[in-house]
């Protein structure tokens, strides 16, 4: 993200100390009110035509950030610019019309399809609401349909109908007839086989190409990510913890996290697998509702020492490219597995 | 994750589309079952009673017609009652009381209760609470003894005893359906619709809405039978329809004087049951075929 050559165009999507924190009642007789902190300071930016992937282990706040960016949820504080605007500064009718530019693809595609409708509805329904005249917006469902490989004749059916893989094409139309610029994924693979995985990938990366979209990739699987994206930002409770361009975070990988993180991923061969070092953390991530003092990680990290619990990294460049949120950096070789090529062999 | 499915995008064969050919079927096979097959005879038969009794009932039900307290025979089927009256006739014409009135509790206290219901599960916060507690404070009353202070205090009447029995009925149907809606409102299609830019009144009523009303509509279906039971019991204690008026409960408040000529107090009790019994079987019926789960997994 501190790419030079982008630095002076102005970002797509410009996100700035964003915090999402949800209210919680603490369990007990009397219990009080306490603050999950789902997202606690997040910033980046994301430049048109470019995927930008966010990983992180379950509960770091990956999801709730995409959510926070499309609007979905509400930021408790912070700002997310798109294509120059504060989203924030909108009214709610503004904010309606606005999100025809930035939509989401969701995880599940069996629950993010509303079963009583049609295919067809389901397509149609982001034009009515956005006011896109009939005979423009059947064509656009008519080109899109055959880009994904499903036919007209689908549009009569029910999400029900459909395989998995279909259902998620049928998620990507939807999020695509509005003509937006930034599609957030939401691990839109993770609940997929994985057959079915590199078809949806190849999918994403082939429309990215011809429709010049923008992605905020969110993602568990370190392979996936490498092949899709061209910045990764690697989350831990609520907060970057390291972020670059791919060939930095996975090759010259400085953050403790980053690193147990790379090394976790399995390789699919045995006599690397076998001989290269492991990192294993020790214990679960702390609760968001009451994070560590300084740094998030120190609970779990073996180079912990005193200054880290008094004194909170902040996500800077050490010298090396690329920022990192650490006290002590240190770029390691993690052997990690090699690029994953998704295209078919020529 | 390998490159093990290269091919499965060009290859991939579309299942022959037919216009949702699952939901036909299952209508088809849930009315060949028996249950469903004899719930749906017996409403036809007392909706024809309800339309057609004053063209082709043996007797007029208010007028006396022969000797008093006939045991059923050739020209009285359920015999006659202590003022001589045909008991089959009295009974025919008391569908047209019962029936419509069970339709109608059940239809208001639906609409009532699914308004606040919705209201509660959807908007939340303090709507959801006084929304809640009403219920709770209604529905802590066993519903006779509820409909029975309510029907006392307006005065008896089946009219007094229509607004008693709503009074006792809408808890129910606005609990179930904000239950409904809370889970509904989880599913990440609702995320999807805010997504898209629709507004709060579509989302409830697109996509939450009809994913909640089939819980409603099965009890309503079952309540049917239950509102004809209380209707009934509100009559034979004196607060529903008064006589001469020939409704079921109140004859069997009758019958119970004369007690040896049981058939004036058991013919308008097996009305009621099949009354009952079709109303249940639809309910179970219209379950199995409205099932969201089955239908979508």
């Amino acid at each position: 993200m501190t790419d030079l050559t982008q630095a002076a165009a102005q970002p797509l999507l410009k996100v700035r100390d964003l915090v999402k924190s949800f209210p919680v009642r603490s369990s007990g007789f009397r219990g009080g009110r306490g603050l999950v902190h789902a997202v606690a300071g997040v910033s980046f930016d994301l430049h048109q035509g470019q995927t930008l992937s966010l990983v992180g282990e379950s509960g770091c706040g990956k999801s709730t950030t995409a959510r926070c960016v499309v609007r979905i949820l509400d930021p408790t504080s912070g700002q997310v610019e798109f294509d120059g605007v504060d989203l924030g500064t909108l009214d709610a009718a503004a904010l309606r019309s606005a999100r025809s530019k930035f939509q989401m693809v969701f995880q599940d595609p069996q629950a993010s399809l509303n079963p009583r409708m049609t295919v067809g509805e389901i397509l149609a329904e982001p034009l009515k609401i956005h006011h896109i005249p009939g005979a423009e917006g059947r064509e656009r469902i008519r080109e899109l349909m055959s880009l994904v490989q499903l036919r007209s004749a689908d549009l009569d059916r029910y999400p029900h109908q459909f395989s998995g893989g279909q259902r998620q094409r049928i998620g990507i139309v939807r999020a695509l007839v509005l003509e937006p610029k930034l599609i957030a994924l939401d691990e839109p693979v993770s609940a997929l086989d994985v057959s079915i995985q590199a078809e949806i990938i190849r999918l994403l990366e082939r429309l990215r190409d011809q429709l010049g979209l923008s992605y905020l990739f969110i993602a568990h699987d370190l392979s996936v990510v490498r092949h899709l994206s061209e910045h990764v930002a690697v989350m831990y409770l609520g907060k970057i913890v390291e972020s670059g361009t791919n060939d930095e975070v996975y090759e010259q990988s400085a953050h403790p996290y980053t690193q147990a993180l790379l090394a976790a991923a399995p390789i699919p061969d045995p006599l690397i697998e076998r001989s290269r070092d492991r990192i294993v953390l020790a214990g679960d991530p702390p609760s968001p509702i009451d994070p560590p003092s300084g740094c998030h990680f120190r609970t779990r990290c073996w180079k912990a020492q005193d200054r880290c619990a008094e004194e909170a990294p902040v996500l800077a460049d050490p010298g090396i490219g690329h920022l990192v949120a650490c006290h002590f950096p240190e770029v390691s070789n993690v052997i990690v597995q090699q690029p994953v090529d998704f295209r078919r062999p020529t | 994750m390998t490159v093990a499915d290269e091919s499965s995008v060009d290859d991939f064969q579309p299942q022959p589309a037919e216009p949702d050919p699952g939901r036909k079927r299952s209508w088809r096979k849930l009315v060949r079952r028996p249950q469903i097959a004899f719930g749906l005879i017996v409403c036809f038969i007392w909706l024809v009673v309800i339309l057609t009794v004053h063209w082709w009932a043996p007797y007029d039900p208010y007028e006396s017609v022969g000797d008093r307290l006939q045991p059923p025979n050739g020209d009285f089927w359920f015999g006659t009652d202590a003022l001589g009256r045909d008991v089959f006739t009295r009974v025919l014409y008391g569908a047209r009381q019962s029936l419509p009135i069970a339709v109608a509790v059940i239809a208001s206290a639906v609409l009532i209760g699914s308004v606040l219901g919705a209201a509660a599960g959807f908007l939340g916060g303090w709507v959801d609470r006084v929304v809640m507690r009403l219920a709770d404070v209604t529905m802590a009353f066993p519903a006779i003894l509820l409909a029975m202070a309510v029907a006392a205090a307006l005065g008896p009447g089946l009219k007094n005893g229509f607004i008693a029995m709503v009074i006792v009925w809408w808890p129910i149907y606005a609990r179930l359906l904000r239950a409904q809606v809370i889970a509904v409102k989880q599913r990440e299609h609702i995320e999807s619709a805010v997504s898209i830019g629709a507004t709060q009144g579509r989302i409830l009523r697109k996509h939450v809405l009809p994913l909640s009303f089939t819980g409603v509509l099965v009890n309503a279906t079952m309540d049917l039978g239950q509102v004809v039971l209380l209707t009934a019991s509100l009559s034979f204690l004196g607060l529903g329809a008064l006589p001469p008026a020939p409704e079921w409960g109140a004859m069997i408040t009758e019958g119970a004087k004369y007690f040896y000529q049981w058939w004036i107090a058991v013919a308008p009790g097996v009305a009621m049951v099949t009354v009952v019994l079709a109303f249940n079987f639809l309910g179970d019926g219209l379950r199995d075929a409205l099932d969201v789960k089955a239908a979508t997994r």
